[in-house]
């Protein structure tokens, strides 16, 4: 067995493929933060809660209305889409004037109110919710068997961190957006409603979270901590990133994930906090950070 | 009055006013009993409510009413956190709770025996397993029901070495349990001429994703993958073990602690073919089969497994201690504990079964296979029964056990 | 009196009424936690309050200073008093190293620097096992003898000491408030371009105040260790950094007696209604949203805006 700093090479490809999975939900994840950071000025703790009640959502599509896994696909990022833009009306739209960090707390309120409403009703461990039965499979890859599923996750994450990328990059509506970004008194004297794109924007955000929350209901057990348990390294991510950039965001974020995937080998224990080493050193050396345009 | 001032008498006039502190009956015959488990996270089926209903039937069964007795229920959660459990411990022992009972979780247990031993209150844990409780950390007022990891290591990693599994890899739940099971069950590989090749310790418990542990399991080449964890982390690991191929790849899985309910959270498509020790089994024979019926109607949904048998067997034995002794004895712990090792026990759930000097409780322990799809024909009736190890064997031997309160 | 106004003389004289009556009405160990955590949040108040900083890693030097005390009371066989006093040392030289690294940026990149940090002490925290007991956690802290003559066992004797120590931190935060080097501090938070025109070295105010909330929390965590007698992670986590300034924001972040009255409030939530389970944390999360609403001053900060006096 062909063996590199002493781990045999099927394990580190295996850990490499695992680091790439995780790394598409910090890309998908941490992408939404960024629309809604580089818009809004808002810094949405509340992204985790979202990504949980996404799953959620998709869970209870299937247990009462029996939509299954390709509807939820749909459905429920619209559903908490729909609810993000509420949130937007009723709250977050009062505290733009104020400091910035009054939104961060304003957000890490809403999301302990969903965690524990969700821990109420679902208990600490959540439920479970199967992968739809033609993604089931397992693949021998030789390496290691892969189910079925983990790996059409990465290729749908891709699908929809470019496809994102390139609607706010290089179609018209993402130049609005980012110019509502730069000027939005200007933008709106030129006769676009911009509170009303503020809160589709935000809704919009909040639906790619809720979208990877449906991604990751069969892969994690759908339980209330799933949200809290990602948020912080989906910040650092956005962070290191460089909090306006959103190719910034899939990069680090898919970056990220192999990180932890390989620290994951060499040092487990350290897999969790390598994200934290990593972004502290950045904002010290780089401040806006490896991609990012505002100081 | 300033509002400040308002706001503080009203927080003491409501503090006082709460019920159940402080308001012991000045008549009758009174005893408070706390059931301190997890109610919500990853043990709540193997404790929590279907504990609670195991000790009020332990109080039906020894016919309280009858016998003029006043016995309060209170429950806890202690969120498999150490400094809640023991906070919990504290708070109840200082307000009239005579006896704290379950408590899943080795790190709870452990923190509420020191808080036990402090206050002298009689402390039964039936639901962790580290057998610490009757070594080093024993005391007087402490006796350990149902299991430990001894039995585990013994029974089920015996059992797997003995078929043909001598090299082992572990994933362990990084706290006092799986740590201490997977040390003991090491000792019994080593013994028995096999090797451990490997071993990932994971954060408890907030850990749902196992695969990272799992690949590196299988790149080990080891012929068996140790489980050192419980409850809703061992059916995760068994699951997602099946996701990746482990068993396909002609890895064996040693769960060295599983309970009924995780084999009915697994299904028997997934759980078929495991190997467990368990001390109580609700369709192993009449006794059990009759306690099983008259606790269910208090417990619908989930029937009881070994520790939530342990609280039923432990309540009723600590009631009767005290009915000799007398009420006001009640809260001393060690004049309770002294008195409960002198009687035998005998119930419905374990039998005949006795208590150690070192507050170890003997009863015999049984090796179950899980049953295959088409052998189960009533619901919940998942095991065969393999072997019998007795009571003397299942547990390690006073003098090796270390406990001070033992004289050598 | 110590520089008291009115107003917050009358504040101080109630405040000295409830700690010594408290004992009789209430479950002591509940009102030394709450002693305890008032210290903590007095400490953070100093930071977001007096400087304007938010820190989300408070938790790292409160867990600290009772990771410390714990060890040293346990293992080594201190005292009491040497043990709190280590323990707000340990909190202080952390806040110093960390302060110097944080300090460097504002606001919102401050935030996250302060959140990474206190994870990585998180994260050595479990790893370290040999000293913090990893997840099972520092078990059985004996109370010994405060100066080795005075038992601790008793809770009243306990309570004394607690009492000592909260008291002498109110009077030790005011001192500093209204003295020319807090009169500094507050004009950084005001305008700091034009403090630093007029020559002061605007960091170092900062760094100092940032060493002082790490103390009084280290300080804080040591006595909680020593009350409770048990330390473990969730004192290091993110979910104690996050109380914490729930404290702050309740009570009225800038006002003296607000982190008490926020970390009354908290704590008895948390004892009080730990029977509804999580229904606790959807309460602590409307607050904060109520709070960043329509309540920003917070409890002791409308009272003061009402009676248009500084509490």
């Amino acid at each position: 067995m062909v063996m590199i700093f002493g781990k045999p090479l099927p394990l580190l490809f295996g850990q490499l493929l695992l680091g790439i999975i995780n790394g598409s939900f910090y890309a998908m994840l941490s992408m939404g933060l960024a629309i809604i950071f580089g818009l809004l000025r808002i810094i949405n703790f509340a992204h985790g809660a979202m990504f949980m009640v996404g799953a959620f959502v998709t869970w209870g599509l299937f247990t009462y209305l029996h939509v299954g896994y390709w509807g939820a696909l749909i459905c429920a990022p619209i559903i908490v889409g729909i609810f993000g833009i509420i949130l937007e009306r009723l709250f977050i739209r009062r505290i733009y004037k104020l400091d910035i960090l009054y939104g961060l707390l304003l957000t890490f309120g809403i999301a302990l109110v969903l965690q524990g409403l969700a821990t109420n009703y679902f208990g600490v461990s959540g439920v479970s919710y199967d992968p739809p039965a033609s993604l089931s499979t397992v693949v021998n890859l030789g390496f290691m068997y892969l189910p079925a599923y983990r790996g059409i996750v990465v290729i749908a994450a891709i699908i929809i961190c470019f496809g994102t990328w390139f609607v706010i990059e290089k179609t018209r509506l993402g130049a609005l957006l980012r110019a509502a970004t730069e000027n939005p008194a200007l933008v709106q004297a030129f006769g676009v409603n911009v509170p009303r794109l503020v809160a589709l924007t935000f809704g919009g955000g909040v639906a790619l979270a809720a979208l990877a929350g449906v991604l990751a209901a069969p892969l994690y057990s759908v339980n209330p901590g799933m949200g809290s348990d990602l948020i912080d390294t989906v910040f650092a991510v956005v962070v290191i990133g460089g909090m306006g950039s959103i190719g910034g965001a899939i990069l680090t974020g898919f970056g990220l994930g192999i990180i932890e995937g390989f620290t994951d080998v060499f040092y487990p224990p350290g897999s969790a906090v390598v994200v934290f080493v990593v972004m502290a050193i950045v904002l010290l050396v780089r401040p806006a950070g490896l991609f990012g345009k505002i100081a | 009055m300033t509002r400040r001032a308002t706001l503080g008498t009203a927080i003491a006039a409501t503090a006082a006013a709460l019920p159940g502190f402080r308001a012991r009956a000045a008549t009758g015959k009174s005893l408070t009993i706390g059931v301190c488990s997890d109610f919500s996270g990853v043990y709540s089926d193997i404790g929590g409510k279907t504990s609670v209903a195991c000790v009020h039937q332990a109080i039906e069964d020894f016919g309280a009413a009858a016998k003029g007795y006043n016995i309060t229920v209170i429950q806890g959660d202690h969120q498999n956190k150490p400094d809640v459990g023991a906070g919990l411990a504290r708070q109840w022992f200082d307000n009239g709770v005579d006896m704290l009972i379950d408590v899943p979780n080795s790190a709870v247990g452990l923190a509420i025996a020191n808080v036990a031993a402090a206050k002298n209150k009689t402390y039964i844990n039936s639901n962790s397993a580290t057998s610490l409780l009757t070594g080093k950390r024993c005391n007087a007022s402490t006796i350990h029901w149902t299991y430990d990891t001894y039995m585990l290591s013994h029974s089920t990693g015996g059992a797997m070495v003995a078929s043909g599994g001598k090299t082992w890899f572990f994933i362990t739940a990084n706290y006092a349990f799986g740590q201490l099971l997977r040390d003991q069950t090491s000792a019994v590989i080593k013994a028995a001429g096999g090797k451990v090749v490997g071993d990932v310790d994971y954060p408890f418990p907030q850990t749902t994703d196992f695969s990272s542990f799992l690949l590196q399991a299988q790149s080990s080449g080891a012929q068996v993958l140790g489980l050192a964890n419980a409850g809703k982390d061992t059916v995760n690991s068994i699951k997602q073990a099946h996701q990746f191929g482990i068993t396909q790849s002609g890895m064996k899985i040693a769960g060295l602690l599983i309970y009924l309910n995780d084999v009915h959270g697994m299904g028997l498509d997934i759980a078929q073919g495991l190997v467990l020790t368990e001390s109580f089994y609700w369709n192993m024979n009449d006794h059990t089969r009759a306690f099983t019926k008259r606790v269910l109607p208090k417990t619908p949904n989930n029937y009881p497994s070994m520790a939530q048998a342990g609280c039923y067997s432990g309540t009723l034995h600590f009631l009767k201690a005290v009915d000799i002794l007398g009420v006001p004895a009640a809260s001393n712990g060690a004049a309770v504990v002294a008195q409960m090792k002198k009687m035998p026990t005998s119930d419905d759930a374990f039998g005949q079964c006795t208590i150690r000097e070192d507050g170890r409780f003997m009863c015999p322990s049984y090796l179950f296979r899980v049953k295959k799809p088409g052998e189960s024909s009533i619901p919940w009736d998942y095991y065969d029964l393999l072997h019998t190890t007795s009571a003397e064997q299942t547990f390690a031997p006073l003098a090796t056990e270390g406990c001070p309160l033992v004289k050598a | 009196m110590f520089g008291f106004s009115r107003a917050q003389s009358i504040g101080f004289a109630i405040l000295l009424l409830l700690v010594i009556l408290a004992p009789f009405f209430l479950y002591p160990i509940v009102v030394m936690q709450v002693m305890c955590y008032a210290l903590f949040a007095m400490g953070t108040n100093l930071l977001m309050g007096s400087v304007g900083l938010l820190s989300l890693g408070q938790a790292a030097y409160f867990g600290l200073g009772g990771y410390v005390a714990g060890y040293l009371v346990q293992t080594v066989g201190f005292t009491p008093e040497l043990g709190i006093i280590a323990g707000g040392l340990a909190g202080a030289l952390l806040g110093a190293a960390f302060g110097w690294l944080a300090i460097r940026r504002q606001d919102i990149y401050f935030a996250m620097i302060t959140l990474a940090l206190a994870q990585i002490v998180y994260f050595a925290a479990v790893q370290a096992t040999g000293f913090t007991g990893g997840e099972n956690g520092i078990q059985g802290i004996p109370r010994g003898a405060l100066f080795g003559h005075l038992a601790l066992a008793n809770d009243r004797a306990m309570y004394a000491l607690v009492a000592v120590i909260f008291l002498a931190g109110v009077l030790f935060i005011h001192r500093i408030v209204h003295s020319p080097f807090g009169q500094v501090v507050k004009a950084v938070r005001d305008n700091e371009p034009r403090t630093i025109s007029l020559g002061y070295r605007s960091e170092n105010y900062k760094r100092i105040i940032f060493v002082l909330a790490a103390l009084l929390a280290g300080v804080a965590g040591a006595t909680k260790a020593m009350v409770m007698g048990i330390e473990t992670l969730s004192d290091v986590g993110a979910i104690t950094s996050g109380l914490v300034v729930l404290m702050v924001l309740l009570g009225g972040i800038g006002t003296i007696f607000g982190p008490i009255v926020g970390a009354l409030i908290v704590v008895a939530m948390q004892y009080y209604l730990a029977p509804f389970g999580a229904w606790v944390v959807v309460i602590q999360g409307s607050i904060f949203v109520v709070c960043v609403l329509v309540f920003r001053r917070g409890i002791i900060g409308e009272l003061a805006y009402l009676l248009k006096a500084p509490l």
